[in-house]
């Protein structure tokens, strides 16, 4: 018997071939039972072309943008690298801009329970605002979409790690700050060499948390503020109504978004311990 | 007599009962250790040993009494003062060593890298885990990491050793191990040790002083048992010495007879009793055995 892994994989592999198989001969087009008359021809309204493309016409489409990713052709056509690299330094830019606030913020949050119910009714509040609804206020303030674009980003990855660094400094094990306490260090050694590591496995879980809805944000904010990036690359397809680009995008997001979480879990690895 | 080392003077804690009253656990704690001296607590469960040594550590507040050591009151924790718990309370990410670096560099900041290291595998190779340095708390037996963590403890060279029921957690056989070892770390170091244990033969093996709780609330120090046995003393052969047997006598009568009812000496102090020099339990003890004490129980199970 093969390992779990090599049966998990030739299973995987199955459901691919069934499933490219099951699509490819759904959208074939139906056998012409009477020519197409010159009317429809001329309007374009023959059914073949309102369908979804076929597999083949994707693997087509993606075999043609990956072999030359990177070309600029002006404004409109440029390679889908270009567009997922606007698309990623967006999401890192804002990203790490959250990341600088939220993590001493979720610091002095975790470690004093007045601030945290200071604060508390303001993140529970701003929490649940969908990351859109700032868009025309950033826009009307910012006066710049690139960087409204990386606030949307922002006020969208705070919150996890925000308040999973507030959760995770607020939970370390009284034991081990007692260990500190003992060892007369001052509160800002306390928090670097017993807080920090004792709560990172908790943190890079809001991290890991906020990459995923950073990424998912970016493609809705992309398609509202237009110009770059992968957001406005699949509305610019529709646009032009080329379904096989649209989706040939849909799968690079999912492969780029598996990347970012792949990153952070390894991250998260690092910190992980065992008690 | 010089100035005691260490004294406590009326130490009391109140804690709010839950039904708007208050709830006084332990009341008027009067004590004092000498320099070198290991003392050993022993009282049934609740009647505040625990609050007494983390009061010592620092990391609590007694309601009123206060703490002086070396002729300074004892506010907040310190570096003079190491502690044991008995959860271990390693850093799991750390290695052994590095959980012990962890404490030389906090005691000697101004070490050089190579001096930290040097000393703190000195202490690991005292509690004889040389061959586990790099291994982290979770790969480690309950016994071993005990191990560490008293060697963190002696590794900083505390003036006063607070161990809370170090060894609670452990097996019989390998509590028996490391109470060898800490004998002879203590036989090397001279510590003060105050240690709070619920095993009766423990405390005789370990201590020069045994204080006997009163139970809780309101519990006192009734009595200071001396233990005069000879050192360096062996697991093994400390109970063919016949002062042994009269010493844990006394002991185990008090736990199961007299630990409800004892009281200390008119001005709080504890009584000074000697059992090898035939000082006895007072008779008629109340033949009323309290058998829902675990102490008891274990300490006849011994």
């Amino acid at each position: 018997m093969a390992s779990l892994n090599v049966r998990a994989a030739l299973l995987s592999i199955s459901f691919l071939i069934l499933a490219l198989g099951l699509w490819e001969m759904s959208t074939q087009p139906p056998a012409a039972t009477q020519a197409t008359s010159e009317y429809e021809l001329l309007m374009g309204i023959s059914g073949q072309e309102s369908r979804v493309p076929p597999p083949s016409a994707v693997i087509k489409v993606a075999w043609a943008e990956l072999s030359n990713p990177f070309y600029d052709a002006g404004a409109n056509d440029k390679g889908i690298g270009i567009q997922l690299a606007y698309s990623v330094y967006r999401v890192l830019t804002g990203y790490l801009a959250a990341m600088a606030i939220a993590l001493p913020l979720g610091f002095l949050i975790g470690m004093s329970p007045l601030m945290y119910k200071a604060l508390n009714p303001y993140i529970q509040v701003l929490r649940p605002i969908s990351p859109l609804a700032w868009m025309p206020l950033a826009l009307f303030i910012i006066q710049d979409s690139d960087a409204s674009a990386i606030f949307v980003i922002f006020i969208c990855s705070i919150w996890p790690m925000l308040l999973n660094t507030a959760f995770g400094v607020a939970n370390v094990r009284s034991d081990w700050v007692n260990v500190a306490r003992t060892h007369e260090l001052n509160p800002f050694k306390t928090a670097i060499t017993v807080i920090l590591p004792a709560a990172a496995p908790t943190i890079l879980t809001g991290m890991r948390i906020s990459i995923g809805i950073a990424w998912l944000v970016i493609v809705a904010a992309e398609m509202l503020v237009g110009g770059t990036g992968i957001g406005y690359y699949v509305w610019n397809e529709w646009n032009n109504l080329d379904l096989s680009s649209v989706i040939f995008s849909i799968l690079m997001i999912g492969v780029v978004g598996m990347l970012l979480d792949l990153a952070l879990g390894k991250a998260q690895k690092l910190v992980e311990y065992k008690e | 007599m010089s100035k005691p080392f260490l004294e406590v003077d009326g130490l009391s804690k109140v804690y709010p009962d839950g039904q708007g009253g208050d709830l006084t656990v332990f009341e008027d704690i009067r004590f004092a250790l000498q320099k070198g001296e290991f003392v050993c607590i022993i009282g049934h469960s609740g009647c505040g040993k625990s609050t007494i040594l983390n009061v010592l550590a620092g990391l609590d507040e007694a309601s009123s009494g206060n703490v002086v050591m070396n002729g300074k009151e004892v506010k907040g924790p310190g570096l003079e003062r190491g502690v044991v718990f008995q959860n271990y309370s390693l850093l799991p990410w750390k290695t052994a060593l590095n959980n012990i670096i962890f404490a030389v560099k906090a005691r000697w900041p101004k070490w050089s890298k190579d001096k930290v290291r040097e000393h703190s595998e000195r202490y690991l190779k005292m509690v004889g885990l040389d061959h586990a340095l790099n291994r982290k708390p979770s790969q480690l037996s309950g016994g071993m990491r005990q191990r560490v963590s008293i060697a963190r403890a002696f590794a900083t060279q505390p003036e006063l050793l607070l161990l809370d029921e170090p060894f609670g957690a452990l097996d019989a056989l390998t509590r028996g191990v490391i109470q060898d070892e800490l004998v002879k770390i203590w036989e090397e170091t001279r510590q003060t040790v105050f240690m709070i244990t619920h095993d009766v033969d423990e405390a005789i093996l370990l201590s020069d002083r045994i204080f006997l709780m009163s139970n809780g609330p309101n519990a006192r120090i009734a009595e200071s048992v001396q233990v005069n046995l000879p050192h360096p003393r062996s697991r093994a052969t400390i109970f063919q010495n016949p002062a042994h047997h009269k010493i844990r006598d006394y002991l185990v009568d008090f736990l199961v007879n007299r630990s409800g009812s004892a009281q200390p000496e008119q001005d709080g102090t504890p009584k000074v009793i000697d059992p090898s020099a035939g000082d006895a339990a007072p008779k008629p003890a109340p033949a009323k055995p309290d058998t829902e004490t675990e102490t008891a129980a274990r300490a006849v199970n011994a």
